[in-house]
């Protein structure tokens, strides 16, 4: 019911309009003339990221430049999001390698399960999130790309450092 | 022909004080309408720019500053956008209607520009050449005629989207418009007392006069028109036509592109003007300070420069006031607003009237000079009817806030009705 409305006797200070408006308008002004700017002028100056910052991934290679992927199959099948697609090869000396090894930057919700789960510590997410791109296709991330991105590789989470400092 | 212009050229080298023959006279206001719409285009322009400036200062942000030098350049692109833009024309709209609609509300906004003068008038070799593009005898009266019509764009603009937010802005806005005009008209008429005249010019020759501005003598008479120029020109705190949170946009919803550029330099055109009209009714209009050699009639260039200056000074203030109240106060409830129109503004400028007229009567009566003495009087009187106006309608008055219309006893009361109705819902076994 619209009526059962509970009263608050207020102070006049409180229901006064006029002087809180006063109020409101010296405290505006402050704020106007103090000077004191808080945006980041983002091209031009950037926010550090944490380290532990989960961004697109990278895939780690040897000193012989291949990829230190051996297709164990691991990272699809932790992926929660179902964007890792890994076809596995062999070649003659028995050893395994990716054939395929896409990844959906879309599908991704960056978790970094892949990272963790890799025994040979080759795929990883990193530090990095300017990862624009003009069409749906560059978000599918190949092996090529992969092994080719520089930016830092995401630290895990250190349980004796669990604030990543 | 040309002898003709000669000899009232001639004619008026001899009295730069006397009226301006009919070609100089043509030839000047074509510069002055060139001149005086660049900067009032070029004004409304920039108000968009200082608008979100201001906005970002208040905030702690940067605002605007890619384009050009601290984004001096943003109003061009601003308006190449809106030029290059798509122009929607939804099928379900009033075609006639929809397009005219943006005009409606634009030419308004323009065309009272033409009856504020600007500055002391310039005694030329040609004769007087008067600071305003069109000095109207009927005045001020004009500009509230005219600024009424902005809202026939507005409620167009609603009806003809056919667009229920759309249509509820439209119908806020004239309920809002038509009922602060009227405030507005009221609170003009102490001016016009004391002007004794409608025409803006004598208004800033009665204030020079006097030696005060009418915001001293008549304060009160200020305040209500100052909060009724917000309200006409849809400025928060009265921003309810629009109201991005429950009408989003309200009547330019449907409007895209230039349509809707067109409704967004109406609104701060029709802020320029109200400002430009605050600075001349209120504030002394382009009469230099401590100076009275501007008031003796057409005076030298340099003297009607700085005339203009200090308009044009007046003028930018109140745009930065309207600014600075957006970001101070908070939107209007739709009751409050009405309530605040009908029952506080309206019967303060009613009885403002009277006392004006009833103090204007004994003065003249008692034989006072309409000089400074008089000003002094009514400036005391105002302080006293300004202390009163804080003590008594500052006590939850002027908003109503959520415990001010209902007291205890009538709580009590209305509570009983709706235990005895739902007594008796229950006996009926619903």
């Amino acid at each position: 019911m619209a009526i059962n409305v509970k009263v608050v006797e207020r102070p006049i200070e409180e229901t006064s309009y006029v002087r809180a408006t006063l109020k409101g308008m010296a405290n505006t002004l402050k704020h106007l003339v103090g000077g004191h700017r808080v945006t980041t002028q983002y091209p031009e100056q950037r926010e550090s990221i944490s380290r532990r910052w989960r961004g697109t991934h990278r895939m780690l290679t040897t000193e012989d430049g291949k990829a230190k992927c051996v297709a164990c199959g691991l990272c699809p099948t932790v992926c929660p999001a179902n964007c890792i697609k890994l076809v596995p090869g062999e070649d003659e000396q028995g050893n395994r390698y990716p054939l395929v090894f896409d990844i959906d930057e879309f599908r991704c919700i960056f978790c970094g399960y892949c990272q963790e789960v890799c025994p040979e510590e080759a795929i990883h997410l990193g530090r990095h999130y300017e990862n624009a791109e003009f069409n749906r296709e560059g978000f599918i991330y190949d092996l090529e790309r992969l092994m080719a991105q520089t930016h830092p590789v995401t630290e895990m989470w250190d349980p004796a450092d669990p604030k990543g400092e | 022909m040309s002898m003709v212009t000669n000899s009232l050229l001639l004619q008026a080298v001899i009295d730069p004080q006397g009226p301006i023959a009919f070609w100089p006279w043509l030839a000047f206001t074509g510069v002055k309408l060139l001149v005086f719409f660049t900067i009032y285009m070029l004004g409304v322009a920039y108000l968009t720019l200082a608008e979100r400036k201001i906005s970002a200062w208040i905030q702690h942000r940067h605002g605007p500053n890619r384009v050009g030098p601290n984004g001096f350049f943003q109003p061009l692109a601003d308006g190449v956008k809106n030029f290059l833009k798509e122009e929607t024309l939804p099928p379900y709209v009033n075609k006639a209607m929809f397009i005219l609609a943006p005009m409606m509300a634009f030419i308004p906004a323009l065309t009272i520009w033409c009856v504020i003068p600007w500055g002391a008038s310039w005694a030329s070799p040609w004769g007087r050449v008067d600071m305003v593009l069109a000095d109207l005898p009927i005045g001020f009266l004009f500009t509230i005629a005219v600024a009424s019509l902005g809202v026939y764009g507005i409620v167009l603009a609603g009806w003809a989207s056919n667009n229920k937010y759309a249509l509820l802005g439209g119908l806020r806005s004239s309920a809002q418009m038509v009922s602060y005009e009227i405030s507005m008209g009221m609170a003009l008429i102490p001016v016009l007392l004391f002007a004794g005249n409608v025409t803006l010019r004598s208004i800033v020759d009665q204030q020079a006069q006097m030696h005060l501005w009418n915001v001293l003598t008549l304060s009160i008479a200020f305040l209500v028109y100052l909060i009724s120029a917000f309200a006409e020109t849809n400025r928060l705190p009265f921003d309810l036509p629009e109201a991005e949170s429950e009408l989003i946009t309200g009547y330019h919803t449907e409007y895209s592109a230039m349509k809707f550029s067109l409704f967004f330099i109406a609104e701060y055109a029709n802020m320029a003007t109200q400002s430009a009209m605050i600075a001349t009714l209120f504030f002394g209009g382009w009469d230099i300070p401590f100076m009275t050699a501007d008031n003796t009639g057409a005076v030298s260039f340099p003297l009607v420069l700085l005339s203009m200056a200090i308009m044009m000074a007046k003028t930018l203030f109140f745009l930065f006031f309207y600014i600075w109240i957006r970001w101070t106060l908070p939107r209007f409830r739709y009751d409050q607003l009405m309530s605040l129109g009908w029952k506080v503004l309206l019967p303060l400028a009613l009885a403002y009237i009277v006392i004006v007229a009833t103090l204007m009567l004994v003065l003249d009566a008692a034989g006072i000079d309409r000089g400074l003495v008089y000003g002094l009087i009514f400036l005391g009187v105002n302080a006293v009817l300004l202390g009163l106006f804080f003590v008594f309608l500052d006590r939850g008055k002027i908003v109503s806030p959520a415990n001010a219309p209902l007291h205890a006893e009538e709580l009590k009361r209305l509570r009983g009705i709706t235990a005895s109705r739902a007594r008796l819902s229950a006996l009926s076994g619903d």
